[in-house]
């Protein structure tokens, strides 16, 4: 199969052609990246950027190797043996599939929260402050003001100051769901990864946590796998179609929602398959 | 097709049959409890705890052999509890798919139901000839050898529980593996881990096997770990075959107090789950 994309689509301006945005550099450059679980070769010399300061959708039905390639953003695969990536995932041109180069340090740039709600078994503050502690030696008084700052804006604050030293166990799976973006945020990652991040929620966490990636990407880059294409229309700025690891077609979303290149694309947002 | 009637006859007998058995066991069980009730309390008096073990007939008590066995099995706890909390770590987080984690599960495995008699031989043969004697040191390494296997099966088990995605949110935030381990999925495990150093202790505690080749058993009084060391377990086996009514009440004390210590810890174990669960 050949490639869909189009080498000389400018995905910059593409963004920036949207009257409320300036163009947008890219953050991460994937290049001629292969990656394989043991002999399974699950994705397939993709190719494409990242803008900064953007929401990217990565959709395609299951197995098609969108979670793989954000796992392969922040070496998350690095924990299993029998995992590898080849080729190249430049972030402001460092390479972070590099093998000399610290997994710890790529995951300090790069947060990423998960499908099901990961709060640890501690206090809220302290779910928050182990990741600072990790990076930044802070006085109390400091610490106390970055847990505000992220739950702020995590959009939880209101809900959590009163109960910042109870376990984050007890609250609703939305409000840890919230925790966990604040968490990611207080180590003031460049970019945050989010995977499928409403796919355990009702309707009004989801909505709430829409939101919230609508408020972020004004200081993050943001890059989302999501099965709900009507949550990749909304939310994000650039969409990338995945299909049995290859990447078929990635433009701006109402491109690829209204008016996609590729028959398989649009089959995909049709529902014919998937 | 059986009719109904039959059907609710089969139904019946073999529900009758299982509470008869389950009713059985717990009558036993009972049995047994208050044979050590009925012994054990009324010989259980303050001389038990101030006066040490005596020739016959002069009140002797067991002051030595408790505080023989709190050394021994606290020493064991002590050497057995951190090399089984690592091993059973690295078995569940680095040891899945490695040979070295193959292998050291399997002889776990095998030390976990080994006759505790042999751990005894065992440390007679390696301690006790080298060194020349019997020791409260070698006492204390048989039952860690003992507690070892139990410690790292608990400690493995209980981190399997431990879902992966946690440890990968730690991970994400560009945590090292150590504090991960540390401060994320031992934080998650813990009442299990920690009910699992009390079923070690509990088992540690009961043990005779392994410490008749070891420690020995010493009617004297003595915390001299290099010398022959008293304890429950022994002074009963001593104490219960012997033809003196007062020795004879004396190890039905001692079972008694052997019984309920290691009740308290399975209460207290449970507690400490029910606590986090």
């Amino acid at each position: 199969m050949t490639s869909a994309v189009d080498p000389t689509f400018n995905l910059a301006s593409a963004v920036g052609a949207k009257p409320d945005a300036p163009p947008a550099p890219s953050k991460i450059k994937v290049e001629n990246l292969q990656f394989y679980y043991g002999q399974n070769h699950a994705l397939k010399n993709i190719n494409f950027e990242i803008p900064e300061k953007r929401v990217t959708a990565m959709i395609g039905p299951s197995g098609c190797g969108k979670s793989t390639l954000l796992r392969v953003f922040n070496r998350m695969y690095d924990l299993y043996p029998g995992q590898r990536a080849e080729g190249h995932v430049m972030l402001d041109g460092v390479n972070v599939v590099g093998k000399e180069l610290d997994p710890t340090i790529v995951r300090t740039r790069i947060g990423m929260v998960f499908q099901k709600p990961t709060p640890f078994p501690m206090t809220i503050y302290d779910n928050i402050a182990f990741g600072v502690r990790l990076h930044e030696r802070l006085n109390k008084a400091q610490m106390d003001e970055r847990v505000e700052w992220c739950l702020r804006k995590a959009a939880i604050w209101d809900e959590t100051k009163d109960r910042l030293n109870t376990s984050a166990l007890g609250m609703s799976g939305g409000q840890q769901q919230r925790l966990c973006i604040a968490r990611t945020i207080a180590v003031r990652p460049e970019v945050i990864l989010l995977d499928e991040p409403t796919s355990a929620l009702d309707p009004i966490s989801t909505s709430k946590i829409e939101d919230l990636i609508d408020e972020l990407k004004r200081d993050f880059t943001i890059v989302i796998v999501t099965h709900n294409m009507q949550q990749a229309a909304r939310c994000a700025d650039i969409t990338a179609f995945f299909y049995l690891g290859e990447l078929i077609e990635v433009a701006p979303s109402d491109v690829i929602f209204t008016n996609p290149k590729e028959i398989k694309t649009r089959d995909y947002i049709t529902g014919r398959f998937g | 097709m059986a009719s109904l009637a039959a059907r609710r006859a089969k139904d019946s007998t073999v529900k009758a049959i299982s509470i008869g058995f389950a009713v059985f066991a717990i009558f036993i069980l009972g049995w047994i409890l208050w044979t050590l009730l009925s012994r054990g309390l009324p010989a259980l008096g303050p001389h038990v705890f101030t006066n040490i073990t005596m020739p016959p007939g002069q009140n002797g008590g067991l002051l030595n052999a408790i505080v023989g066995s709190l050394i021994q099995v606290g020493i064991a706890m002590l050497i057995g509890t951190p090399i089984g909390i690592m091993a059973g770590t690295f078995l569940a987080e680095n040891g899945k798919t490695t040979k070295i984690g193959a292998a050291a599960r399997f002889v776990n495995d095998i030390l976990l139901s080994a006759p505790s008699i042999l751990v005894g031989l065992f440390i007679y043969g390696l301690l006790v000839v080298p060194l020349g004697g019997f020791s409260g040191w070698a006492g204390a390494i048989a039952l860690a050898i003992l507690v070892i296997p139990v410690v790292v099966r608990t400690t493995e088990d209980m981190l399997n529980l431990v879902p992966v995605g946690l440890r990968e949110a730690a991970f994400a935030l560009g945590a090292p593996q150590w504090k991960v381990v540390m401060f994320v999925t031992w934080r998650a495990a813990r009442a299990g881990i920690v009910t699992g150093i009390l079923l070690a202790i509990a088992r540690a505690a009961g043990e005779t096997a392994p410490l008749l080749f070891t420690s020995l058993g010493n009617n004297a009084w003595s915390v001299d770990l290099t010398k022959p060391m008293a304890s429950l377990p022994i002074a009963i086996y001593q104490y219960a075959g012997s033809p003196f009514d007062d020795w004879v009440a004396l190890a039905w004390a001692g079972a008694l107090l052997i019984t309920v210590g290691v009740l308290l810890l399975n209460v207290l174990s449970r507690l400490f789950l029910a606590k986090t669960h």
